[in-house]
């Protein structure tokens, strides 16, 4: 089925249990290639640990993973350098693949900091180094890209940018992107499936379907999910302080 | 022109800084100095084990480093302790337990000076080859692993996501930490080995702008620091693995002169 061949990773009720107790669990999901999957969720809810269960970093404690990616390319939420390694953005764009200069700057022109290819990383703004991370990872013509808060510390005019590369990217080089992001404008007019987080799957489905959804509401807000849409249904389960579901009903 | 211990000397040394360069990056980047310090306390024991049975003291060395790094890896699962305490308690425990064994070597005359500071005027041709046939063994099994390892250095998540496999070169990496002490424990002694490794690497981090400007010069600067400090000791006579040491500290005094230099030009 062409619908198979065209599926990258399935998670079948994975969750990662860490000091005794579920980061997540009862994930449940599939990206395919030349889509978009969102995360999105509160602070803690587990994006970030469920994007590294499907990058195998994080070993799942509970249900199956299967990963057909052939090449994985990654841009981590947060990354420090140690000064202590003298490193330039050509060097750091060749740190797991090997490729040629041409494409390095290729790849740093659509992000917009081809400038910088020979200074040292060290020494970039927060911004700059962000594009930096995104090139390498288009750069690596990754099977699936894996994008955490990729336009965090990014100036107003190039986060739209960025997301319509990030757009783009998916459709040029055919591959699947999940994306943790907290732009829900961006979640809800550009990307396929949206899933939201916290501690498990509250919801998911097309973003048009997401935003009737009374989970998704009481997740953001009443503010933030009305700019999208004003329907509303009954909420099958509350959640703790810590994200679990206390009730269900 | 040289005596015949002087050139083994110089062939020898020359070959441990080789050797010293590129892995006194990585033990600079991934902040393990005081680890490679425990490894060389721990070679004491390697060392004392070695004469007790008379085993080769290089094999003995590195099984007892090898086994002191893996104990620290395991350590740092099972307890709620800091890396630094935990490498404090296995260096001063391992070396503790070589110095009670060499209590009861009587019989044999040990020379406790030389195992602490090296002595390299005495190496013979069985060291150096074995110093060579086991350089060239880390060397390459380093150059087979160094995108996995270099990645890991710069950050494990994104070289575990893009299928480095980085667990597996850590592993690796800790086994030739511990080759790299055995194989120069003989000449430098367990002292100053980590002055060796790091030294010359602190030197390059001064004066290089990318990894691999880094791992050249610190190799440069062993080697540099090896051929200066045994000339240094034949012509004053004063003890080789320390003068080797005294060089490559002049040699990093000097490395500080361009950071001044571009430090002014900026202001």
């Amino acid at each position: 089925m062409a619908e198979n061949n065209n599926l990258l990773v399935k998670l079948d009720n994975c969750g990662v249990y860490k000091s005794s107790k579920w980061i997540v669990r009862g994930i449940s999901l599939e990206i395919h290639k030349g889509k978009i999957v969102t995360l999105i969720g509160p602070n803690g809810s587990g994006k970030t640990t469920s994007a590294k269960m499907i990058l195998k970093i994080l070993k799942s404690d509970e249900g199956q993973i299967k990963n057909f990616a052939s090449k994985m390319a990654y841009v981590p939420q947060k990354i420090n350098i140690d000064w202590t390694m003298p490193l330039r953005v050509v060097d750091f764009m060749k740190l797991t693949s090997h490729i040629n200069n041409l494409e390095i700057v290729d790849a740093l022109k659509l992000t917009g900091v081809d400038n910088l290819l020979y200074n040292d990383i060290h020494n970039l703004s927060g911004g700059e180094f962000q594009r930096v991370l995104i090139a390498r990872a288009i750069a690596k013509k990754p099977e699936l890209l894996v994008l955490d808060e990729p336009v965090q510390g990014v100036d107003f005019n190039g986060e739209i940018a960025l997301y319509n590369l990030i757009k783009k990217i998916c459709s040029t080089l055919n591959c699947g992107i999940l994306l943790i992001s907290h732009d829900l404008h961006f979640v809800m007019s550009a990307t396929d499936h949206v899933i939201c987080l916290n501690g498990h799957i509250c919801c998911s489905g097309t973003p048009r379907s997401i935003v009737k959804n009374s989970a998704y509401i009481e997740l953001f807000g009443e503010h933030n999910a009305t700019t999208l849409s004003l329907y509303q249904h009954d909420h099958d389960h509350s959640h703790g302080t810590d994200g679990r579901v206390t009730n269900n009903v | 022109m040289f005596d015949d211990f002087f050139t083994r000397a110089l062939i020898a040394g020359i070959g441990i800084a080789i050797i010293a360069g590129p892995l006194g990056c990585l033990v600079i980047w991934r902040r393990l100095s005081y680890f490679g310090d425990t490894l060389s306390h721990s070679a004491l024991l390697g060392v004392t084990l070695a004469y007790s049975f008379s085993f080769n003291i290089t094999f003995s060395v590195f099984i007892i480093s090898a086994v002191v790094a893996l104990l620290l890896i395991n350590l740092q699962k099972r307890t709620k302790l800091a890396g630094d305490s935990l490498l404090g308690l296995l260096a001063h425990s391992t070396l503790a337990i070589g110095l009670v064994l060499i209590g009861f070597l009587t019989s044999i005359r040990f020379d406790l000076m030389g195992l602490l500071f090296g002595d390299i005027l005495a190496v013979d041709v069985e060291d150096i080859t074995i110093v060579y046939l086991g350089g060239t063994t880390i060397l390459l099994i380093l150059y087979f692993i160094w995108k996995s390892l270099f990645s890991a250095t710069v950050n494990y998540d994104l070289s575990a996501a893009e299928g480095m496999r980085p667990e597996v070169s850590n592993f690796i990496f800790t086994l030739l930490l511990a080759g790299v002490i055995a194989l120069s424990i003989k000449m430098i002694g367990a002292l100053l080995i980590t002055g060796l490794l790091l030294i010359p690497a602190a030197i390059a981090r001064n004066i290089s702008s990318s990894p691999r400007q880094m791992v050249i010069i610190a190799t440069l600067a062993g080697v540099v620091s090896v051929i200066a400090g045994l000339f240094v000791s034949l012509e004053i006579n004063t003890s080789s693995g320390p003068s080797i040491i005294v060089v490559a500290l002049l040699l990093f005094i000097i490395s500080l002169i361009p950071l001044e230099i571009k430090g002014q030009l900026q202001k």
